[in-house]
């Protein structure tokens, strides 16, 4: 087990009264990538700018290698940032964009026995540094071009390239990957863990986008209105997912209310289902999380329930089939092509029924009837958005 | 490249050639030519008795542009750190001299600085001069502060410097702040922040607020003439001279002018150059 490197304990933030934070309480380990997940106005921003230095909190301590440095300034912690947009300064070029960090530390001189004595890196050393620095970003060759001639990607691998050459024990980044188009950020992804992987260093990455999330972390933080809502591997996260937010946030899901009418019994639409959950009382109102890839389709007289198909949408490698069963509409993700109107009957694995405690997110979520509705707003809204623009042409 | 709006430029066109380019053309026409016609370059070899209202005119706008940069970069800096309520109060009371006339506010600082004026004055009362008086063992009834270079740098500081805070300030607004955020991130320190990113990044607005100082500075003669009371006669004044004045002659007029003119462009071109990499510097 890693040791630990970053502890934030019982931290509280407010702008003017109004709480961003409440409680966060979290350790980071060393050589850990770690993800705070959420929705934007979660508070993940506001922590890592709280653990860079940027921001002070209200109340709460940073610890860092046990040392608290809630005070300290950003400019003395080995602690980088990659920004949002990248902030590559743009009246230099990328060598010395890279090296700025370097040529702002001063360090005991050698040759000096009281070690009072602070120098300057030498040049050589800078050098050095740097190229291999664009080695790691692979954008050797680059190095006296200005930030304004790269690519979007390209500048996000110079910001990363300008944070690591300090050798910080931590990288922040703050969504680097948003402004990047699908492709590029997929590469970016892989990218980005190879490079934490090589430099074996502890990232804290922020992010809105789960699928990200659950590809790069070893841990993911999962955050809501100031507050942590769950704090596990992606696989956690994913599979047992602690509350209805949690399970709405990552990945698709189907929350029903159910009742626990034993361990591992839970009761939805008036059937028991076997499912693998324990510990709840007896009778216990719950909700249950079920993932729509989860679901067998199966010939209505062998089904645990049966519905009607209401929607079918091809997607690729599967189909989002919409189900409504007594009012409620499931998704359900099939290779498997069901058409609008059929009768058709489910079986869930006990594995595939994840059983939550009811929290303040129950009920909040709904179904999936809205499911097709929502295609058509947004359909509407790329509409208008073009007409807007040809009136701005004219 | 054929652009279907391209006609729209005519009237400009017509208003460049009419009233700028025209002139330079006649410019250059009478700098070479004599009273009585034809062609000569004795114009400009008779230049030479004024080498000293050349150097003058030079030494008081670049001071009065060093002033005015000194108290303006720390101006807009500061303006700009502040809140938006500040920030606007600021630059209406920046501005508001500049709804009054150039005259009339360069007139006020005669009533000002004369010798029975309200700044003497001032010093009367406080016993400023009184004082002056017993450390240096003088007998003074008041600083004498009209009619001197130190009026007519004044003069020019107080009427130019809303062209040097301007564009500095409206550069150093626009910074982005991640950019501050990232120097201090990499460990630079309030001073190296500055030194290193807000500077040259302000670089272009510094530029052109040197070059909008400068150049009226070099070429002014109404506050050379009200404040510097004739004694310190600078380019503007000979040439005023030459075309209104006494020593009416046109031709020598337009030679000062031209040669005024060249030596201002070389200037700004080797100060931009100076600032090259950085964004071009907005000529104005």
């Amino acid at each position: 087990m890693s040791k630990e490197l970053i502890r934030l304990r019982d931290l509280c933030m407010a702008y003017d009264n109004e709480p961003v934070l409440n409680n966060i309480n979290l350790y980071i380990n060393d050589k850990e990538f770690l993800t705070l997940l959420g929705p934007s106005g979660c508070g993940k921003t506001t922590t890592l700018r709280i653990i860079g230095g940027f921001v002070t909190p209200t109340s709460g301590d940073v610890l860092f290698d046990g040392v608290r440095i809630n005070d300290v300034p950003p400019y003395r912690r080995q602690i980088n940032t990659v920004f949002q947009k990248y902030a590559l300064f743009p009246h230099l070029n990328v060598f010395e964009n890279i090296a700025f960090g370097l040529r702002m530390q001063r360090r005991p001189d050698p040759s000096d026995p009281t070690g009072k004595k602070q120098v300057k890196i030498p040049e050589e050393e800078i050098r050095e540094r740097v190229m291999e620095m664009l080695e790691v970003i692979n954008l050797k060759g680059f190095e006296h071009r200005k930030p304004d001639a790269l690519s979007g990607g390209q500048q996000q691998r110079v910001a990363i390239a300008r944070a690591l050459v300090n050798r910080p024990k931590v990288l922040l980044l703050d969504e680097p990957l948003g402004a990047l188009d699908l492709k590029l950020r997929k590469d970016m992804q892989i990218e980005l863990k190879r490079i934490q992987q090589q430099v074996g260093i502890t990232f804290i990455y922020v992010t809105h986008d789960q699928e990200e999330a659950l590809t790069m972390s070893d841990t993911i933080v999962v955050m809501d209105k100031g507050s942590i809502q769950q704090i596990g591997t992606p696989e956690d996260i994913y599979n047992e997912p602690k509350n209805a937010f949690v399970a709405d946030f990552i990945g698709e899901s189907n929350i029903i209310d159910g009742v626990m009418v034993r361990d591992r019994v839970v009761k939805m639409y008036g059937r028991e289902f076997p499912c693998l959950d324990g510990g709840f009382a007896e009778n216990e109102p719950v909700d249950v999380v079920i993932r729509p890839e989860d679901i067998d389709i199966v010939p209505v007289e062998q089904g645990q329930l049966t519905g009607t198909v209401t929607n079918v949408t091809f997607k690729g490698m599967q189909y989002d089939i919409i189900v409504d069963f007594r009012g409620f509409k499931w998704l359900i993700q099939t290779t498997d092509h069901s058409p609008v109107g059929a009768r058709i009957g489910i079986k869930i694995d006990p594995d595939g029924i994840h059983v939550m405690k009811k929290s303040s997110y129950s009920g909040m979520f709904g179904d999936y009837s809205s499911f097709s509705e929502e295609y058509d707003e947004l359909d509407d809204a790329s509409l208008a958005l073009d007409e807007e623009e040809s009136e701005d042409e004219e | 490249m054929k652009n279907k709006l391209s006609h729209f430029a005519i009237p400009y066109v017509v208003w460049m050639a009419l009233f700028v380019v025209a002139p330079i053309i006649m410019v250059v026409v009478y700098a070479f030519s004599a009273a009585e016609g034809g062609f000569t370059l004795a114009n400009f070899a008779r230049m030479g008795t004024y080498t000293v209202v050349f150097t003058r005119s030079f030494k008081l706008a670049i001071i009065a542009t060093l002033v005015c940069l000194l108290i303006g970069y720390p101006v807009s800096y500061m303006m700009s750190k502040e809140g938006p309520r500040f920030q606007r109060i600021a630059m209406v009371l920046i501005m508001l001299p500049m709804w009054m006339n150039f005259l009339l506010r360069t007139y006020s600082w005669m009533s000002i600085l004369e010798n029975n004026g309200l700044l003497n004055q001032l010093f009367q009362k406080i016993g400023l001069i009184a004082l002056y008086n017993s450390i240096f063992g003088t007998d003074i009834q008041f600083f004498r502060m009209m009619n001197t270079q130190g009026a007519v740098v004044l003069g020019m500081v107080y009427n130019y410097l809303p062209f040097m805070i301007l564009p500095i300030y409206s550069v150093i607004v626009k910074l982005d702040n991640s950019l501050i955020e990232a120097a201090r991130d990499l460990g630079a320190d309030t001073f190296n922040v500055f030194r290193r990113v807000i500077l040259p990044l302000s670089l272009p607005g510094v530029l052109s607020g040197i070059t909008m100082v400068f150049v009226p500075s070099v070429s002014t003669f109404a506050i050379s003439k009200m404040l510097g009371g004739g004694t310190e006669m600078m380019l503007g004044d000979l040439i005023e001279q030459q075309f209104l004045g006494g020593a009416y002659n046109p031709q020598l007029g337009a030679a000062i002018s031209l040669v005024m003119m060249i030596i201002v462009v070389v200037c700004m071109v080797v100060m931009n150059r100076f600032g090259e990499g950085e964004e071009q510097a907005v000529m104005l």
